[in-house]
């Protein structure tokens, strides 16, 4: 209880603060109340269920690919997200961003699944084709996602996907993310399914779990929390791969036990970066996906190579 | 048999470099002759440097699928040019004479790798997996601190970097080719000479050590080629993350259980052709702007899978 209770402070501490970071002096503005609910607030809010939304993810896919190494955003899902939005933009240009998140939605729900075919497929000795095979599926999508993007001439418009950062961040423009929040929220009641999905199927089928059916949900949930964040913010690679591993060395693999501390260290762990972003390069801003790049990569190496306590 | 399908790939890049020459000129020769050699000459040093490069390292890790690439060699590059526009501040830089740069480059990324890769690749027999990953992981962090250092840089400092950062075929420095013939030349007759000593190590760990070699050794000597050919080939023209696997794994195809005297010369020729060939085709017959990289990228990466998949479904 006493670990909840920190997790929990430290997390409403980080979230003051980054409701006191930036370039407008809150006690000295008049204006002090508006820049908040205008600007610092919804900020806030879309970096905590970014954060929260994608480290769920991971665990997610982590349990349905049943391999810990995998993550949305590096294994294709996060690429065909950017196909998605590449395609209404080439085709439909007119359609409003609903329209382009729904159907971007589709897209990368389609890349996921085409992932997880791929996965059956690969031995179950060799878990480090997993993650390899992923990161060449998302590279392959990604690639074709550039070739079309250079011969249309889109490439800086789609660069604004590829690199997450929330200075657009705005009242108006982020609530998207809402629907990420509350998808969120409900994959957390089937956290038991999906724990024993990962058991594999035979084991699954044996317990009276439709298999297919529960892993389709975990797919849907994953695709679309993946594209509404790379809609509203962008790409944020690792912090799916990262925060669910650190969880698992700190309190286990129990998933409705530790899906609450896989959102709050996923949303800590952004509100960091992108706190740190605001603050090292004054009054410019640095994307959160460059920061995290950095904290997010030391520490899975960290990771890597501390040895794991058992029992703990 | 190796033989006749060394020469039909000889034909072949002969061919493509032909084409490459001739295909759509239009003007003197006086004019394109020289124009489309520099590049061609850029091209075919790449040529070189990519494919030796990644089969020693992937002698020496003994395995198939890490290249300098994928580890993040080239990414480990651009970390140490913009490390370095970074602290010496663009006037200094710019300063040092072309030689010099590229002189200090390769020994900082020589240095750098001996720090990183030297001490892990020992541990590679115990851990693949955790190789593997850490390559992954080290090649992001290189990039992420690149994006991170270019934006603290000023603007006018960072177009210095930019040109080394993005992959490109079409448009090559041009002051490069004559240090990086010399050094991809140098490293090539070390490579050449290593080539026995390399088939020994790959029989593995042990059977080197009863054979007389150290593997430790040849193993740092060999990083030590990787580095410098890597610097010749990002310098020349930026990363490219699979072209190295894609020409490897396709010589182990064409040269199954190859020697190493064998296997270096086809995986060349084969990256010749696919550079040279791939880029005649791409601006001449197909018209198209994107990059020859991007290409590879695409193609590398399906190939890959299908060679992975088919392996693991036998």
């Amino acid at each position: 209880m006493a670990r909840y209770f920190w997790a929990l402070f430290s997390f409403g501490s980080l979230c003051l603060l980054s409701l006191m970071v930036g370039v407008i002096d809150l006690t000295a503005d008049v204006k002090a109340w508006q820049v908040l609910v205008t600007s610092r607030l919804p900020r806030t809010i879309a970096v905590v269920i970014t954060g929260a939304g994608l480290a769920i993810c991971g665990a997610i896919m982590q349990m349905l690919v049943r391999n810990r190494f995998v993550e949305p955003m590096t294994a294709g899902t996060g690429q065909g997200t950017a196909l998605g939005i590449l395609l209404v933009t080439l085709f439909v240009p007119q359609a409003s961003l609903f329209v382009k998140m729904a159907l971007a939605s589709v897209t990368a729900l389609c890349t996921s699944i085409g992932f997880l075919a791929i996965v059956r497929r690969l031995p179950p000795t060799q878990p480090l084709l997993v993650p390899l095979v992923g990161i060449i599926y998302g590279g392959i999508i990604g690639a074709g996602v550039t070739f079309v993007a250079y011969q249309a001439d889109l490439l800086q418009y789609l660069d604004v996907w590829m690199n997450g950062e929330f200075s657009g961040v705005l009242q108006g423009r982020y609530e998207l993310l809402w629907i990420a929040a509350v998808v969120t929220t409900i994959s957390y009641f089937a956290a038991d399914q999906f724990a024993i999905v990962c058991m594999g199927r035979v084991a699954s089928v044996n317990l009276g779990l439709n298999y297919e059916r529960v892993v389709l949900i975990g797919l849907v949930v994953v695709s679309v929390v993946t594209s509404l964040t790379v809609v509203t913010v962008g790409m944020i690679p690792f912090i799916g791969l990262v925060v669910p591993n650190i969880v698992s060395r700190l309190y286990g693999d129990n998933l409705r036990a530790t899906l609450p501390y896989i959102a709050i260290i996923g949303a800590s762990f952004v509100l960091i970066s992108d706190i740190l972003g605001r603050v090292l390069h004054y009054p410019y801003e640095i994307p959160v996906g460059t920061v995290f790049g950095i904290i997010g990569t030391l520490v899975f190496l960290w990771l890597l190579y501390a040895p794991r306590r058992h029992g703990a | 048999m190796a033989r006749n399908r060394l020469l039909t790939l000889g034909v072949a890049l002969v061919l493509c470099m032909l084409g490459y020459m001739t295909l759509g000129a239009q003007g003197g020769w006086g004019f394109i002759l020289p124009f489309r050699g520099a590049k061609l000459a850029a091209l075919l040093l790449v040529s070189l440097a990519i494919p030796t490069s990644t089969v020693l390292f992937q002698t020496i890790t003994q395995n198939r699928i890490l290249t300098p690439a994928i580890m993040g060699f080239d990414a480990l590059y651009v970390l140490v040019v913009t490390t370095l526009v970074f602290t010496l501040g663009g006037q200094e830089y710019v300063r040092l004479p072309a030689m010099g740069q590229f002189a200090l480059h390769v020994i900082l990324l020589m240095i750098a790798s001996f720090l990183l890769f030297g001490t892990l690749l020992g541990q590679m027999r115990q851990d693949v997996v955790r190789m593997i990953l850490t390559g992954i992981i080290f090649g992001v962090l290189f990039r992420s601190i690149t994006s991170f250092l270019q934006r603290m840089i000023d603007p006018n400092e960072y177009a210095m970097i930019q040109v080394s950062s993005y992959a490109r075929f079409s448009r090559i420095e041009t002051e490069l080719p004559l240090i990086g013939a010399a050094l991809t030349a140098v490293s090539m007759i070390f490579a050449w000479r290593m080539r026995h000593r390399l088939d020994v190590l790959e029989l593995g760990h042990d059977v080197a050590i009863n054979l007389g070699e150290t593997p430790r050794r040849i193993t740092l000597q060999a990083l030590v080629i990787v580095a410098a050919l890597v610097s010749v080939s990002t310098a020349l023209v930026g990363p490219i993350v699979f072209l190295g696997l894609l020409v490897v794994s396709l010589a182990h195809l064409l040269v199954p259980a190859a020697r190493h005297a064998v296997l270096v010369p086809c995986s060349i020729l084969i990256c010749g052709i696919t550079l040279v060939g791939g880029q005649a085709v791409l601006e001449r017959v197909l018209g198209l702007s994107t990059p020859l990289s991007v290409v590879i990228d695409l193609l590398g990466g399906v190939v890959f899978l299908a060679l992975l998949l088919r392996r693991m479904a036998k």
